[in-house]
């Protein structure tokens, strides 16, 4: 850091006054090479300061530090090869074609992940349909209303939600939620809002639904958690100017909390998305594992993390095996594509605020 | 046009400890009055008491009688919203709103109180912006810039128009240059010289100059009580209040 700020300093002529004017820009260009530290940057920084023999512990340090992050990078890059070379079988017999597949018939066979695809994006949407509305809810409640003696108890209690196993959660939505959704939920939902499709066939109580409320569940703790977290750090002085304009309680929170934390809240539904995408136990133990593309949320279906775990250890045959492994990489590719679109999305909402700092 | 401001016993708490001790103050309209006073004696608390602003922080209250104009601050029938979009405030650090343009900012205000008609709220936009002296500073990069890509001082006078553009009949100021370089407080402070001739303004300062610079009343405040309140000479020449004259001569505070 000191290397760079030093230009700045260099003698100047000590009667010229406007002289701190003109080093302005030079700061924030100095601000800004900080900011857009990339890794190659970093590693010539560790070169430069080789000389001073002081910085031995800063080089041991930077070395660490460099390993680790090259560790996450080696990681991601062996999952993905062994993801590949695993299912060598299946991407010479199916090609792209396994991608968009409707059938999934060992027997035969056949194999198309779309079934898996499907369950897995429909079932962490419902989720997020669910979840996001009720944990931004759960958070505006702790941080901007609720009484001090609740807050803690009801952080809380949030967060328990977040450490119960998620065999446990499996075995509610069997005994309790899916009689509740069987008998009462799906009725009404039939009767009243039936004429979408969404909501028609045989109520069975397990089926996509109960995957998406039980999921939903599973990601509250982790979204309300972090959007509290996040309107937390909003300044006070934010929330007294919309405050002093004449804003009811309500505006403020639109307005001075919610408007400046978005990015963060956006960050933590990408959290919770994630999880939902990956969750195996819970929901195989309640979609009803029925490969197939139905409209209706009553039916049953699969995602590509529940085949994975039913159908891994009985897996006869290599082509079945590989298919197995591929619908891994499915899975992969599908949570860096949904990654990658809300990124685009936070940058879409930051675009305006961005372009303006520029 | 501003308008009057009637303090009677008013007192405010944070809890169970007493901020404001039985304040009595007269603010003729369309005039500057300085609040001063060491800190922690009851400034920025008193101010905030005006527009009912003191009640947002928690356990915080206030009670007596506040008439500002025609309206009673603290009346049984009185709405704090109502009040505080009456009464504008300009803090002590700059707030503009990180996520909104310029124009945004100034406009946050007249949205938060139905406005919808487009080419009143630019007029009412411009306007605000030139009574806090940045129109010129600022026209060409309304709706590109975010209100926190301003410098300090642009950003002061910036939360100024934002207080403007709903016409308040008081301005409340809470040392709104304090956090500035001097370039940027000397013209805030040529902007509420302008000002008075359209607001009443109540400002707080614990600069003793600048209270001399731009009010015409100052009240000193010591320990939660208003030890005096007169023209502003008479203040800095000739105290009545021991207390005042030994603060003012910079014998403490
Ligand atoms: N948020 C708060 N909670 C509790 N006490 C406060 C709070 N703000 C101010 N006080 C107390 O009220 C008194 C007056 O504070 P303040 O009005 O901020 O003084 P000034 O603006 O003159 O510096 C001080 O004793 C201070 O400790
Ligand atoms: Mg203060």
């Amino acid at each position: 850091m000191s290397d760079s700020v030093k230009p700045m300093n260099s003698p100047e002529p000590l009667g010229q006054l406007p002289k701190p004017v003109t080093s302005m820009p030079s700061l924030a260009k100095v601000e800004a090479g900080h900011r857009a530290h990339t890794p190659s940057a970093v590693l010539a920084k560790i070169r430069t300061s080789h000389p001073r023999s002081s910085r031995v512990p800063d080089q041991i340090f930077g070395v660490i530090i460099l390993l680790s992050a090259i560790s996450v990078f080696a990681i991601v890059v062996l999952v993905v090869w062994e993801l590949v070379s695993k299912s060598q079988l299946s991407l010479h017999q199916f090609g792209l074609k396994f991608f968009y597949g409707h059938d999934w018939d060992p027997v035969n066979g056949n194999f198309g992940a779309m079934p898996f695809i499907y369950g897995t994006l429909v079932s962490s949407l419902l989720a997020l349909v669910l979840a996001v509305p009720l944990s931004v809810g759960v958070a505006v409640f702790i941080t901007e209303m609720c009484p001090q003696s609740l807050r803690a108890i009801i952080s809380f209690l949030v967060e328990l939600l977040a450490a119960i196993p998620s065999v446990i959660y499996g075995l509610w939505a069997i005994f309790v939620l899916a009689p509740l959704l069987r008998v009462y939920v799906e009725p009404f939902l039939a009767k009243t809002l039936g004429w979408t499709g969404l909501f028609s066939g045989t109520p069975y109580g397990l089926g996509m639904l109960a995957a998406g409320i039980i999921l939903a569940i599973m990601i509250v703790p982790i979204i309300a958690s972090i959007t509290r977290e996040v309107l937390i750090a909003v300044p006070q002085n934010q929330r007294e100017a919309v405050l002093a304009l004449g804003a009811t309680r309500w505006e403020m929170i639109r307005i001075g909390v919610l408007r400046n934390a978005r990015i963060g809240i956006v960050g933590g539904i990408i959290l919770g998305l994630g999880r939902a995408l990956g969750e195996t136990m819970a929901v195989t133990m309640v979609i009803g594992n029925t490969p197939q593309i139905a409209k209706s949320l009553f039916a049953p279906g699969y995602t590509m993390a529940s085949v994975i775990a039913n159908e891994f250890s009985e897996a006869t045959g290599d082509l079945y095996l590989s298919a197995l492994v591929e619908i891994g990489l499915a899975l992969f590719l599908v949570t860096l594509v949904v990654n990658a679109l809300a990124r685009l999305l936070v940058w879409s909402i930051t675009g305006g605020t961005a372009r303006v700092r520029a | 046009m501003g308008v009057g401001i009637e303090v009677h016993g008013l007192n405010a708490w944070y809890g169970k400890n007493l901020a404001l001790n039985s304040i009595d103050m007269s603010v003729p309209a369309n005039h500057v009055t300085a609040v001063i006073g060491p800190s922690g004696c009851g400034k920025s608390t008193f101010v905030r008491c005006l527009n009912r602003m003191h009640e947002t922080i928690p356990e915080a209250y206030a009670e007596g009688s506040v008439k500002v104009g025609e309206m009673d601050v603290y009346g049984s029938g009185s709405d704090p919203v109502e009040v505080r979009r009456r009464i504008g405030m300009v803090f002590q650090k700059p707030n503009p709103f990180p996520t909104m343009s310029i124009y945004g900012n100034v406009a946050a205000g007249l949205k938060l109180n139905g406005f919808r008609n487009r080419k009143q709220m630019d007029e009412l936009v411009e306007r605000s912006l030139r009574l806090a002296a940045l129109w010129d500073e600022v026209k060409d990069n309304l709706h590109k810039k975010s209100g926190a890509s301003l410098s300090g001082g642009q950003q002061q006078r910036l939360c100024i128009a934002r207080a403007l553009a709903v016409e308040p009949e008081v301005l409340l100021m809470d040392e709104p240059a304090s956090a500035l370089d001097p370039i940027s407080t000397s013209k805030i402070e040529e902007l509420i010289f302008q000002l008075k001739q359209h607001y009443t303004v109540v400002i707080v300062t614990h600069n003793m100059q600048q209270a001399a610079r731009v009010a015409e009343l100052t009240g000193f405040f010591l320990m939660g009580s208003l030890i005096e309140y007169d023209k502003t000479e008479k203040i800095f020449t000739t105290p009545a209040d021991k207390r005042t004259e030994d603060y003012v001569t910079g014998r403490f505070g």
